[in-house]
């Protein structure tokens, strides 16, 4: 696969959305960040700059370095070199009251002495907003989170899903340029935290804010990022939007991190050199006369999950795994041969 | 069962406060109510004089006279308690701050230090500030050498010398309670606060103060009434000139030999400490219902 494809292949993914020029808001540049004497390196040569109204996200593996990332944007780490641009202004020196930058915390971090409506009202009260227009805020705020009728308890007598809403009440009221979520679901239970995967969706694009994002969930940085960041050992693996990352992940990492994925190597007909390149299970299917068999191999397993059907194959010394639309399978050890479109493998560089 | 078993677990502790807490409090209210033997110790009959004394002179035809000399060293003594709690607060809570900002190591340390003085006795210690405070003691031999004073400041026998034995006794009892509260405070809340644009003296006022008030609250009551009812800070430091309520009834079982009235004056105390608690307490409640 050449660059020329890779160019094609991305702006068909963006077709569907037609938006104006992005703005950028967020230029983060050369950022390192050295511990212990500059021994220990948390976060090497990162550069990415983030867009206006863009939902951002920073995935990775805990310890990858994404919430030291998100906690120098807030004010609360600094870098040891680079810089970080909010809005064209550096904001490196800056203490996190100095920047218009809000964050939702991982345990929410809501003040346990003060009533919803008092934690809401918090940061415009720091920025000695209008008392009236204060009251008018935290009304909208609270009906934007749903929460009108809560507003006289305490953080204690909430359930988490309604902990978490006003913690992002809090952080919205002000009007921040930029809201930081980091790992905002992580404490929710599964099927709450897929309804808010969509809340917090629906709550950027009607708000405007730039969200960022931080979690270790790949499923989550898909469902709800215009754009994301692959971190891993303290560098950025791969950027561009969850299409792109999941259809062409640039390395092993993000391939296996991504996802599932199958990761073919060796030296191929028609190739000149060794190649390492990863195929979705979906995009697999049996080999037809009109689609002939780009690999054979012995069928390990087959197992029936209703609409699908999750087979193991195995050649060439390696296990591939496919995802095959309910197909009658042919007997675990005989051999058959697998097809893939051109467009569905693409190449690694380590 | 299980409520023999409590109780049972429950008997030592309640034997020990019943044994060494209420008979003798019920023997002071005993003696409050009863006559003073010229040679110590009690006699017949029962009488409320005790009490009448505290405001009143009754001379040898039984007049009273009302005479304010015990009340104003009941008011000074509340006011030096006062004064004792205040300052213990003011210095406690940032040294309760700086503590709890150091490494875990490094805390264990400081929090050692401060209840280093409770292995001396207090006696000793007290005894100490004498050496270091008198005419040819330490400061002033010291401001003497240096040159900044002819002759040696009056550093011992006022009333600042007693509230600084104060203030050194019980600081401790203000510390150690208002660090716990804030051990327990979520740092997360602190960069929440600054994160929503908080500086550093709206964080104390907003947050940090509303959070640690339980243990402010505890260190008050622990530093406010043992001051209330100390004797040996005045009757050492303060050279017997400032007399507070606490020497007040150590005289009267010692050199006066008025039993009751002694007896009274202790009842008066223990009645002035319980109020502050139950105050204390409603208080509380007050809050939480609000809250």
């Amino acid at each position: 696969m050449n660059a020329a494809d890779a160019v094609a292949l991305s702006t068909s993914g963006n077709q569907t959305r037609q938006e104006p020029a992005p703005k950028p808001l967020i230029a983060i540049s050369g950022v390192e960040k050295r511990f212990g004497g500059g021994e220990i390196r948390a976060l090497s040569d990162i550069n990415i700059t983030i867009n206006e109204r863009e939902f951002f996200t920073l995935l990775g593996p805990s310890g990858c370095g994404k919430t030291t990332l998100l906690r120098m944007i807030a004010g609360f780490e600094h870098p040891s070199s680079g810089s970080i641009l909010l809005a064209g202004k550096n904001v490196l020196g800056l203490p996190p009251r100095a920047r218009s930058v809000n964050m939702v915390f991982q345990n929410y971090a809501l003040f346990p002495h003060l009533t919803v409506a008092q934690n809401i009202a918090f940061g415009m009260e720091m920025l000695n907003w209008a008392k009236f227009e204060i009251s008018e805020r935290v009304a909208e705020v609270l009906t934007l989170v749903r929460l009108e009728a809560y507003h006289n308890r305490k953080p204690a007598q909430l359930s988490g899903g309604q902990q978490q809403r006003v913690a992002l009440a809090r952080a919205l009221a002000p009007r921040p340029q930029v809201l930081l979520l980091d790992e905002p679901l992580s404490a929710l239970d599964m099927k709450l935290r897929k309804e808010m995967q969509f809340e917090l969706k629906q709550l950027q694009q009607e708000t405007g804010v730039t969200f960022v994002l931080v979690t270790h969930d790949q499923e989550e940085a898909l469902a709800m990022s215009d754009r994301l960041a692959v971190m891993s050992a303290g560098r950025v693996q791969q950027l561009g939007t969850p299409q792109e990352i999941y259809g062409k992940p640039v390395n092993r990492f993000v391939a296996d991190f991504i996802g599932e994925a199958n990761l073919i190597s060796g030296l191929l007909l028609g190739r000149q050199a060794d190649v390492t390149f990863s195929v979705r299970p979906e995009r697999i299917e049996l080999a037809t006369a009109s689609a002939p068999a780009r690999l054979y191999g012995i069928l390990q397993a087959a197992t029936f999950l209703g609409a699908d059907t999750l087979i193991e194959v195995e050649a060439g010394g390696g296990i591939i795994r496919a995802r095959l639309r309910g197909v009658q399978m042919a007997a675990p050890g005989s051999e058959i041969g697998l097809f893939w479109p051109d467009d569905a493998e693409w190449e690694l560089r380590e | 069962m299980r409520l023999k078993t409590t109780l049972l677990l429950l008997l030592p502790a309640v034997g020990l406060i019943f044994l060494f807490m209420v008979i003798p409090m019920l023997i002071s209210l005993l003696y409050s109510f009863m006559t003073a033997n010229v040679y110590g110790g009690v006699t017949m009959p029962f009488t409320f004089g005790a009490y009448v004394q505290m405001l009143f002179d009754q001379d040898f035809s039984g007049n009273l006279t009302f005479m304010p000399d015990y009340l104003l060293i009941m008011l000074r003594s509340v006011y030096l308690a006062l004064a004792t709690t205040i300052l213990s607060l003011a210095l406690g809570f940032p040294i309760a701050w700086y503590i709890m900002c150091q490494t875990p190591a490094r805390r264990t340390l400081l929090l050692t230090l401060v209840t280093l003085p409770f292995w001396i006795n207090t006696l000793i210690r007290t005894y100490c500030w004498i050496l270091l405070l008198r005419d040819s003691g330490l400061v002033n031999g010291f401001l003497q050498y240096l040159g900044l004073i002819d002759h040696p400041l009056p550093l011992l026998y006022n009333q600042p010398a007693i509230l600084l034995g104060l203030v050194y006794t019980f600081l401790p009892f203000m510390v150690l309670p208002i660090y716990a509260t804030l051990e327990r405070l979520d740092p997360r809340l602190v960069e929440a606060a600054y994160d929503l644009y908080a500086s550093r003296w709206r964080l104390f006022q907003r947050v940090i103060w509303p959070l640690t008030k339980p243990g402010i609250a505890a260190g008050t009551v622990l530093v406010f009434a043992p001051a209330l009812g100390s004797f040996l800070q005045p009757d050492m430091l303060g050279g017997g000139k400032q007399l507070l309520i606490g020497s007040l009834i150590e005289m009267q079982f010692t050199s006066s030999r008025n039993w009751p009235f002694g007896s009274a004056l202790a009842m008066l105390v223990t009645i002035a400490v319980v109020l502050a608690l139950i105050l204390q307490s409603r208080r509380r409640k007050v809050m939480e219902a609000r809250a």
